[in-house]
């Protein structure tokens, strides 16, 4: 009794301190977190093994090898972009490597203009093409593509411009569905035949390539392999984290709302065409930042990037992941494009078919993509093992 | 003889679902002009599908804070109607007003629903794959542009707010469930909770007891008219006892046109209305 009147002894003033996004990152969002985890690691590890690891050894890794999983991110970024119109706002853009390609052909023209007498020319302005066309003046879109600053910014306004003006084009008058994945398989069709043309001066048939360096380093050292390497897991892993802020935000639930019920969007007061737009363009703007980061690695942009198939690509790289997680679309991208450069080694001829049976695979047996695999697994075995129990019990 | 039941019941409803109404905000349209005494006018409108007249020259005027029924066989035009009010079909002649100065033909439907229309559909339609409360989120009254949505934080008193509404719409143990999920009956009312986050000053609520038991019907009823007074509501349904619980003016429609207006009894009365509805066995 007198225990209880007694006041309460004060608890100690131990105060847990607060958790660090980080740490809320892995509590909310785990495979997130796994994921820019697993990439800072890659992104600290390549480096090491490539430079300081001497060759011969076992760990070393070679420069084929960094090439290879810089431009697997360069994918895994394309894919995320991808995957933020399509898994989130239902727009299934069939000419998402259009924009890849724009930013690719703005960071290949800032290359060009790198090489300056080193052409086979020689000419200290004209590229090499150019000149070979008795060009005697550079087109006028091709001035201050020389300075770096510009010409990244031209990486994001290529993309972002055609994407708007399309965008605005398509939503505007409601075009959604099959019609406007149709409509995106020709605007990359009709970019594919208009960069084919030597008169656009982008180089025609073989694009843009023989590059020198970037920024005044040689493409070909390893440092500067490793610091594009870098760069690109940076540039993944800052447009994935943007995007997962976006999708978490409420123009995120927005954009879900809209994917699931757009007329109900409009008639609580949302501007569905406005909302569309903005992250179609943004989607587009991404998509372009992994076209530049891939052309240097890669040494070359051609029109061949405009390809249909190449976008009908990516979206089975989406699907195969998992739609509508972006992780989900990283871990598509890298895993479609593994078995794509083994299997291009091995039987290059059966490449589409295999493409094409692993998406008729996914659509029937995994909605979900490999991601959605394992808690589906997993929700399976736990109430197999409820209706177990049950059945002991009675 | 019904008034007594409805005050009865709009009484119970009591004390959240009053609090919600206080709540009545700046969201409604700065705009609407209400000097007489009408909030929407829809006069001589015509909408033809491919040559089928589904609205004939209809005119209809309610009143700020009036609850209307509409009623009216299948195919008479009632959710059309709801579809020009919002914006979703332009007639091919007439004019629809909301208030004095908002003609509601020169805008698209975000604007309008901006401007203090809501509407629930006949298919109860709300975001599956969403919450139930972010459902109610997503509807609240407010700037819905872009950039505002990008940065868009709750603030306590929209937390409340959402809390009460679900209170009201029996949706609070349902807080975090995924909206796709819920019975029809819950869908139902989660829209209805949508449209009063939206708080507009005139809701269209399309057959809101369409597969609801007696006891989710009644609570319907009496959030019907609760919300009256304050808000105009103007409801179709086909469920008779449904109309004589909460309609004080009925609106017969029939072949896209007004075949007859008036109180419950007067309506049910009308030597018109029995051939063409009232006579008709679903009833
Ligand atoms: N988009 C449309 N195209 C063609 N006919 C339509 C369309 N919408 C409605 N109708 C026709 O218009 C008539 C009125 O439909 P509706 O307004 O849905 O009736 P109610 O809601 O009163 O049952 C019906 O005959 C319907 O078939
Ligand atoms: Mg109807």
């Amino acid at each position: 009794m007198s225990t209880a009147a007694e006041p309460a002894a004060p608890r100690p003033a131990f105060k847990p301190a607060p958790p660090t996004p980080y740490q809320v990152m892995m509590r909310e969002d785990r495979p997130s977190g796994v994921f820019l985890t697993v990439l800072a690691i890659v992104t600290l590890l390549v480096p090491i093994l490539h430079l300081a690891v001497p060759e011969g050894h076992v760990l070393h890794l070679s420069g084929y090898t960094v090439t290879l999983i810089g431009k697997y991110m360069c994918y895994a970024l394309l894919a995320v972009a991808v995957d933020l119109i399509w898994g989130y706002c239902g727009i299934l853009s069939l000419g998402h490597t259009a924009f890849f390609a724009l930013g690719g052909y703005a960071m290949g023209m800032y290359l060009m203009r790198q090489i300056g007498t080193r052409g086979v020319y020689g000419d200290p302005v004209l590229p090499d093409f150019m000149v070979f066309l008795n060009w005697k003046e550079l087109p006028w879109f091709w001035h201050g593509m020389d300075v770096f600053p510009f010409a990244m910014l031209m990486v994001l306004f290529a993309p972002g411009l055609l994407a708007g003006v399309f965008g605005w084009l398509a939503f505007r008058s409601r075009v959604t569905g099959v019609y406007l994945s149709i409509i995106t398989q020709a605007l990359t069709y009709a970019l594919l035949l208009a960069f084919f043309r030597n008169e656009m001066g982008f180089g025609g048939n073989n694009g843009l390539t023989d590059f020198k360096d970037l920024l005044g380093f040689d493409l070909k050292h390893p440092e500067t392999r490793i610091v594009l390497f870098m760069a690109t897991a940076v540039a993944l892993g800052a447009g994935y984290f943007t995007c997962r802020a976006i999708v978490r935000s409420r123009f995120g639930r927005v954009v879900q709302a809209i994917r699931d019920a757009e007329s109900r969007a409009r008639f609580i007061g949302y501007r569905v065409e406005n909302y569309k737009l903005w992250l179609f363009t943004f989607s587009a703007m991404l998509a372009g930042v992994a076209g530049a980061l891939y052309v240097p690695q890669v040494g070359i942009i051609n029109p061949g990037e405009f390809a249909p198939i190449n976008s009908i690509e990516v979206v089975i790289w989406v699907a195969v992941g998992g739609r509508g997680t972006l992780y989900g679309a990283v871990v598509g991208a890298i895993m479609v494009n593994y078995a794509k450069t083994v299997m291009t080694d091995a039987l290059p001829d059966a490449w589409l078919y295999v493409l094409g049976a692993l998406f008729v695979v996914v659509t029937l047996f995994l909605p979900r993509g490999v991601v959605g695999l394992l808690p589906d697994l997993k929700h399976k075995l736990q109430t197999l093992r409820q209706r177990r129990a049950r059945a002991i019990s009675t | 003889m019904n008034a007594p039941t409805s005050m009865g019941m709009a009484g119970r409803f009591g004390g959240a679902f009053g609090r919600v109404l206080q709540r009545r905000g700046s969201s409604s349209a700065p705009s609407l002009d209400l000097t007489h005494n009408i909030i929407l006018y829809v006069e001589g409108v015509t909408v033809s599908f491919d040559g089928f007249r589904a609205l004939n020259d209809l005119s209809l005027y309610v009143a700020p804070g009036e609850l209307r029924c509409i009623i009216g066989p299948n195919g008479a035009g009632k959710t059309t109607m709801m579809d020009v009010i919002t914006g979703k079909t332009r007639p091919d002649t007439g004019s629809v007003w909301f208030g004095q100065t908002l003609d509601l033909l020169t805008l698209g439907e975000p604007e309008i629903a901006q401007a203090g229309i809501g509407r629930k559909f006949q298919k109860p339609t709300v975001f599956s794959e969403h919450s139930v409360f972010e459902n109610l989120e997503l509807a609240m009254a407010g700037d819905k542009s872009v950039w505002k949505m990008l940065f868009a934080r709750l603030t306590p008193e929209q937390l409340t707010r959402i809390d009460e509404v679900l209170e009201t719409i029996g949706l609070k143990d349902h807080r975090s469930a995924r909206a796709g999920s819920l019975s029809h009956g819950q869908k139902q009312w989660l829209e209805i909770g949508m449209l009063l986050m939206q708080d507009p000053a005139l809701l269209l609520v399309d057959e809101p007891v369409a597969g609801m038991t007696p006891q989710e019907t009644e609570r319907t009823a009496e959030l019907l008219t609760s919300l009256a007074g304050k808000h105009s509501v103007v409801v179709v349904e086909h469920d008779m006892n449904f109309v004589r619980s909460i309609a004080r003016t009925v609106t017969v429609l029939h072949q896209g046109s007004v075949l007859a207006e008036g109180t419950i009894d007067e309506v049910q009365n009308d030597p018109k209305v029995i051939e063409v509805y009232l006579g008709e066995p679903r009833c």
